[in-house]
């Protein structure tokens, strides 16, 4: 094998860790280092320390171990039938370039992953290898995220939560027809069953036993895992419903969205296109939707199972049920409230305060801070009425912004 | 009548010159406000016009954002923040108003100072500059912030940095961190510190982590204005690496192209690729 050089390293196992959309370094403890005993800090919010021409904040140096697997799966450009070019890190490596770039304040921290060599034990092993490291020799308070090789021994992952904020394992594929061919060696069952894992130890170290004594602290972040869109024929509803039963099952803090995005060297197995990454775009909005709305997701999505390009499923929705509008803002109850386009959580709060003194007025929402172009032909109250515009077929023409060119083709 | 603000600890001056002013009763029209020293006024020896004296309360949250506000580079926003402080007391105005003109720039220069702390603690660069023998690693940075917030964003880095030394040079203050003691000085030397071997490595990760099928400029420079990239060592990367996103992606369509990802910039070119292993 060539001997790298460690800029050689570093080009080709970042290259390798940018499809993995996660970037977060948010949520979980806060952690100084004002003690003078060790470097790093955690916020509760995270930082962006740079963005790439890709639009994408640059928070965590993200990078694989290693890009040589032994697996097979057809999406990844890392698969062991791929001829791309391969590189390992030495666990020193990993914590001396964490270190350096925290160090100059280029990062929050480390987002670590890896290909699987010889086993997922040995491979897991070396990963938390990085992350004690960190923690017990370096003193790092930073944040560090490890992606978990589900089929790892359950020890293994347990060490993980104990030097984590976050741990994450992709379920890849929204359905199990898709993983099953894409990803012969991945099994859902496998995939939950560690999912399953993080959750059971997360909610052991945060409830303290009948005797008072904790359970040693576990990942305080919590666990995310991703899901590429695309790269199979899964409707949107398809993804939302995997979604949401993924967020009550696991309590997971964030499920990802990849568009698939071409890879060098690509599967055959593969479209040739990329989803447009407005698909992208909208699966957060309705996924954001689910968890801070009340949306459901058999609701979201369309019958025809795919979310509208051109406007936000918040509207597409609003524009689907035109029957429930225009809302009478000083009556509805909040969860109607909150369907509003262009109304959010923190309005529906500043509504439901202020009516309970006097009745709104149409000059009133301005300063609570809705955004009026959006909620002008959904709402009713004294000094507004939305005239004959809901029943506009041209509505929905109103709001579908002119072409935009979020995706590169 | 004319009011002199220190460089370090601006804020607190003022609020202390405030209350002098409210209890003397005296009007906000009537005083100019400056910062370091500053060319006298010639209408500034004027005598101030009396006005009946106030009680200054306010709310922790107007007292909190009215601070903040007070960083913002607008040579107005003293006297401003002073009128406003008064109507506040005397329940003229809501704190939070956004109707009221003079209330609602206050808080828009709040939130944009509040973004400027933010986006400091990002961009910072530090540069090692460890003296040899030193027990303690030392790092220093060149910051160019567009409002005065040096003071404000300052704890952040003791927090974080907390087994070293560092230093953060702005145009007019520096912040520094000396065995866990920070002191905020007038900056000396207005230059960064000298260039770094990591910035090296930087410039790969930042050039590598980069997709270039996903190129969209906009949403990058809305997030990291251009204003910030003179001292970013990663930025002169960026156009090199939108130039070459199209070739890239149309060489993944192409059957038969290993890679590696070509890297931009004169000074990440790579010896040629050394091969499978
Ligand atoms: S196991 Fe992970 S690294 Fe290996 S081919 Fe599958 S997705 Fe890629």
């Amino acid at each position: 094998m060539v001997q790298r050089t460690l800029p050689e390293k570093l080009s080709i196992l970042a290259d390798a860790a940018k499809y993995d959309a996660s970037c977060a370094s948010s949520g979980g403890e806060r952690r100084g280092s004002r003690d003078g005993k060790g470097i790093g800090s955690t916020t509760g919010a995270g930082i962006c320390h740079a963005w790439a021409p890709d639009g994408r904040c640059i928070s965590l140096l993200k990078v694989l171990l290693t890009n040589f697997c032994i697996y097979d799966c057809a999406y990844c450009i890392n698969r062991v039938s791929s001829r791309v070019e391969r590189a390992r890190f030495s666990v020193e490596e990993v914590v001396s370039l964490t270190l350096e770039f925290y160090r100059r304040n280029y990062i929050e921290g480390l987002f670590l992953s890896s290909g699987i060599i010889r086993s997922p034990d040995e491979t897991m092993a070396e990963m938390v290898r990085v992350a004690r490291t960190l923690r017990e020799r370096e003193h790092f308070r930073g944040y560090i995220h490890l992606k978990t090789i589900p089929d790892a021994a359950p020890e293994l992952i347990a060490e993980a939560g104990t030097w984590a904020d976050r741990l994450s394992i992709n379920v890849e594929l929204p359905t199990e027809a898709a993983l099953t061919q894409l990803a012969p060696e991945k099994s859902v069952k496998t995939i939950h069953g560690a999912m399953a894992e993080v959750k059971a130890r997360g909610e052991a170290a945060r409830d303290r036993t009948a005797r008072g004594t904790r359970a040693p602290r576990f990942a305080p972040a919590g666990q995310s895992t991703q899901m590429i869109v695309g790269a199979d024929a899964a409707t949107d509803g398809e993804i939302l419903r995997r979604s949401s039963s993924l967020y009550n099952s696991f309590a997971l803090r964030r499920v990802y969205y990849s568009a698939f995005s071409p890879i060098p060297d690509a599967s055959r197995m593969l479209p040739l296109i990329q989803p447009p990454l407005v698909r992208e775009h909208r699966l957060y909005q309705a996924d954001w939707l689910m968890r801070n709305y009340g949306f459901d997701a058999t609701e979201i999505a369309p019958p025809t199972g795919m979310l509208d390009l051109q406007i936000d499923p918040k509207l597409a929705w609003a524009l689907a049920h035109r029957a429930l509008f225009p809302v009478d803002v000083n009556r509805a109850a909040r969860e109607m409230l909150l369907r509003i386009p262009g109304i959010g959580p923190r309005s529906v709060e500043r509504i439901v305060t202020a009516r309970r003194h006097r009745t709104l007025r149409y000059e009133d929402l301005l300063a609570i801070g809705c955004v009026l172009k959006h909620a002008e032909p959904f709402i009713t109250l004294p000094g507004w009425s939305p005239r004959a515009l809901p029943d506009d077929a041209n509505l929905r023409a109103r709001f579908a912004p002119a072409p935009e060119q979020l995706s590169l083709f | 009548m004319q009011i002199t603000l220190p460089r370090i600890g601006t804020v607190a001056a003022w609020r202390q010159q405030v209350r002098r002013l409210a209890a003397a009763g005296i009007d906000p029209a009537a005083v100019i406000w400056s910062v370091g020293e500053t060319a006298p006024d010639l209408f500034a020896a004027a005598p101030p016009r009396p006005a009946a004296p106030t009680r200054l309360m306010l709310s922790r949250e107007a007292v909190e954002g009215i601070e903040m506000a007070l960083m913002h580079s607008d040579p107005e926003r003293f006297s401003r923040a002073h009128a406003l402080v008064l109507r506040l007391s005397r329940r003229e105005l809501r704190w939070g108003d956004r109707s009221d003109p003079a209330l609602r720039r206050l808080l828009d220069q709040q939130k944009a100072v509040g973004r400027e702390i933010h986006k400091m603690h990002g961009f910072v660069r530090f540069r090692e500059v460890t003296p040899p023998g030193a027990n303690r690693r030392a790092f220093a940075a060149w910051f160019e912030p567009e409002h005065p917030i040096l003071e404000a964003a300052a704890p952040f880095f003791a927090r974080r940095f907390g087994d070293m030394d560092w230093l953060i040079a702005t145009p007019t203050l520096t912040a520094s961190c000396e065995d866990g003691e920070m002191r905020i000085t007038e900056t000396e030397a207005r230059q960064p510190p000298p260039e770094d071997a990591a910035e090296e490595l930087w410039r790969v990760y930042f050039a590598a982590i980069f997709n270039p099928a996903r190129l969209m400029v906009r949403a990058m420079k809305s997030h990291m204005p251009q204003k910030y990239w003179k001292n970013l060592p990663e930025a002169d990367l960026i156009p090199g690496l939108i130039r070459a996103a199209e070739t890239r992606v149309r060489a993944m369509h192409d059957p038969g192209t290993a890679l590696p990802a070509t890297l931009p910039g004169p000074r990440l070119r790579r010896k040629a690729p050394a091969g499978r292993s």
